[in-house]
């Protein structure tokens, strides 16, 4: 890692980006004192890293690369050995195992090995035992990962339910950026150890990517996109499909571009700000971070 | 700090029986050494193997044949089911961790040699009805007790070390193995290599101190090497280098 400095929001889901090998796991080590830094210092919770990692530990939750479930345990056992270690009492122990393997449907089977366990099931287990002591903050490093698209959709949705109703802080690594549009309020994005941006998606968004306008219609011809590329805050058209993309620059008015589609002959049916995708932030912004050959 | 020892002991312990896959089967393990142990060998040795002082040797060894059966898997295997890192991102100490798995070889060490003490005892009586009941001498019981203990606190001790190194369960079973190989041939044929002088002088040490002092000088000498294997272990166990490893 290199100089890092990431501040997250109690009570937020932060979506921690990077292509494989970027350094998203390592910061996990890092911050839960598994690894100690070369140089620099963190603190989590008020600790330093290097210094009070048990404290840290004490009351924090990780879901790691792998799930971590002992496979030849039943899923109460797992959930009962990690509920010992976080001296949960024994009434409100099993308690709470019955709340989270209810709250995930695995209630009724409790009693199973989890080795003959779908990687799904395997992996909600994995973060009921994550929440099992109520965390302050938990470390989840790609969650879903490996899993078919309907139980990652099941797995998030049972995180974003649990993250509010638990008012616990995420600090979620991932590559699936769909998955962090969804659930973070927050990302950072990190590219061979160094970080690239971070802040609110829609500000990494306004940041990264020209505004731009997308206006369907008939008559949508070469010329008026000619009539278009002239105009003051133009950067630029493109037509695809009866369908005319205008590149804005950050400020240009958009009504002017209208009444001149209309008078170069356009119908216009429908104008609209397009939105980049997070996927085009984050290729843009990997671009943007790429070191000059 | 007990109570986290005890935790990871009580995992390490449903581990252990759920080697086979099941608890019937891993009841069916027990029961078959124990049948070794408690009923075959004792009907095979007869009334010596509790009433002769040089077969305190076998019962010092089946805890040792226990353990390290099974502790070759303490941290190598949860490095290969990749399930070492979520513990070590839990709130046990290292030292909880470390002695947990300790613990949990002795106690299953030293707890079936009991056992299986017990059990010879009432099969030898079995299969020997006569007068009189046949039962260690309370010497030999303390020897036996004590021993055990001792046998099994080195294979756990040992066998955590190994497995700490060890990248996999088989290369610490290999180490286990060599260990092993060499607490039996060292002492039967190291002996030899010593200047004759320096054996003349244990001979003759042996021969004019009493049983008793020998045998609480070679349990002295078992203490003192499983509180090094025990230290080597804790100075081996580092959460950065076994996330590293």
């Amino acid at each position: 890692m290199d100089n890092l400095t990431i501040q997250v929001s109690a009570g937020s889901i932060f979506g921690f980006l990077g292509p494989n090998g970027a350094g998203k796991t390592t910061t996990i080590r890092l911050l839960l004192g598994l690894l100690a830094p070369t140089s620099g210092s963190a603190t989590v919770l008020g600790h330093d890293t290097r210094s009070a990692a048990p404290a840290i530990r004490e009351r924090t939750g990780a879901l790691l690369e792998f799930s971590g479930l002992y496979e030849r345990l039943t899923a109460a056992d797992n959930l009962e050995f990690y509920g010992r270690v976080w001296h949960l009492p024994r009434a409100a122990r099993a308690a709470r195992i019955q709340e989270l393997l209810t709250h995930f449907g695995l209630w009724e089977r409790r009693r199973e090995f989890v080795r003959t366990w779908s990687r799904g099931m395997k992996q909600k287990l994995a973060l009921a035992r994550t929440l099992l002591h109520r965390p302050t903050l938990v470390f989840l490093d790609e969650p879903t990962a490996g899993l078919d698209p309907i139980a990652a959709a099941g797995l998030r949705t049972d995180l974003a339910a649990l993250a509010g109703r638990e008012g616990v802080t995420v600090f979620l690594t991932t590559h699936n950026l769909t998955e962090a549009e969804k659930l973070c309020a927050q990302v950072g994005i990190i590219r061979a150890g160094r970080l690239v941006a971070v802040g609110p998606l829609e500000q990494l968004r306004a940041r990264s990517s020209t505004p731009r306008i997308e206006i369907v219609g008939r008559n949508l011809t070469e010329q008026v996109a000619a009539a278009l590329r002239g105009m003051p805050g133009v950067l630029g058209t493109a037509l695809h499909d009866g369908r005319l993309t205008v590149e804005l620059e950050r400020d240009a008015s958009t009504a002017p571009l209208i009444q001149r589609v209309l008078a170069a002959g356009g119908e216009v049916e429908e104008a609209r700000k397009a939105v980049a995708s997070i996927e085009e932030v984050f290729l843009t912004l990997m671009h943007e971070a790429e070191p000059p050959k | 700090m007990i109570g986290d020892v005890l935790t990871v002991a009580w995992k390490e312990w449903r581990e252990f029986l759920l080697i086979r896959g099941s608890y019937r089967a891993g009841a069916i393990s027990l029961l078959l050494i124990l049948g070794v142990f408690g009923v075959f060998l004792p009907l095979q040795f007869g009334p010596d193997l509790i009433q002769s002082p040089i077969l305190l040797i076998y019962w010092a060894w089946m805890p040792v044949m226990l353990v390290i059966s099974l502790i070759a898997d303490a941290f190598a295997g949860e490095r290969e089911r990749h399930t070492l890192e979520t513990l070590l991102a839990s709130r046990l100490s290292d030292r909880a961790i470390l002695l947990g798995k300790v613990v949990a070889g002795i106690s299953y060490g030293w707890g079936v040699a009991m056992v299986g003490v017990a059990l010879a005892i009432v099969t030898e009586n079995i299969a020997h009805r006569g007068d009189r009941f046949i039962i260690f001498s309370p010497g030999q019981a303390a020897v036996i007790v004590v021993g055990t203990l001792l046998t099994a606190a080195l294979a756990a001790t040992g066998g955590v070390l190994a497995s700490l190194r060890a990248a996999t369960v088989r290369q610490a079973q290999q180490f286990l193995m060599l260990g092993t190989m060499a607490l039996i041939f060292v002492p039967a044929f190291g002996s030899r290599l010593l200047p004759a002088p320096w054996r003349h002088a244990i001979a003759d040490f042996v021969g004019r101190t009493s049983i008793t002092t020998v045998v609480v000088i070679l349990l002295a000498i078992l203490l003192g090497v499983d509180l090094l294997l025990l230290a080597l272990a804790s100075a081996r166990f580092q959460r950065h280098r076994l996330i590293l490893d």
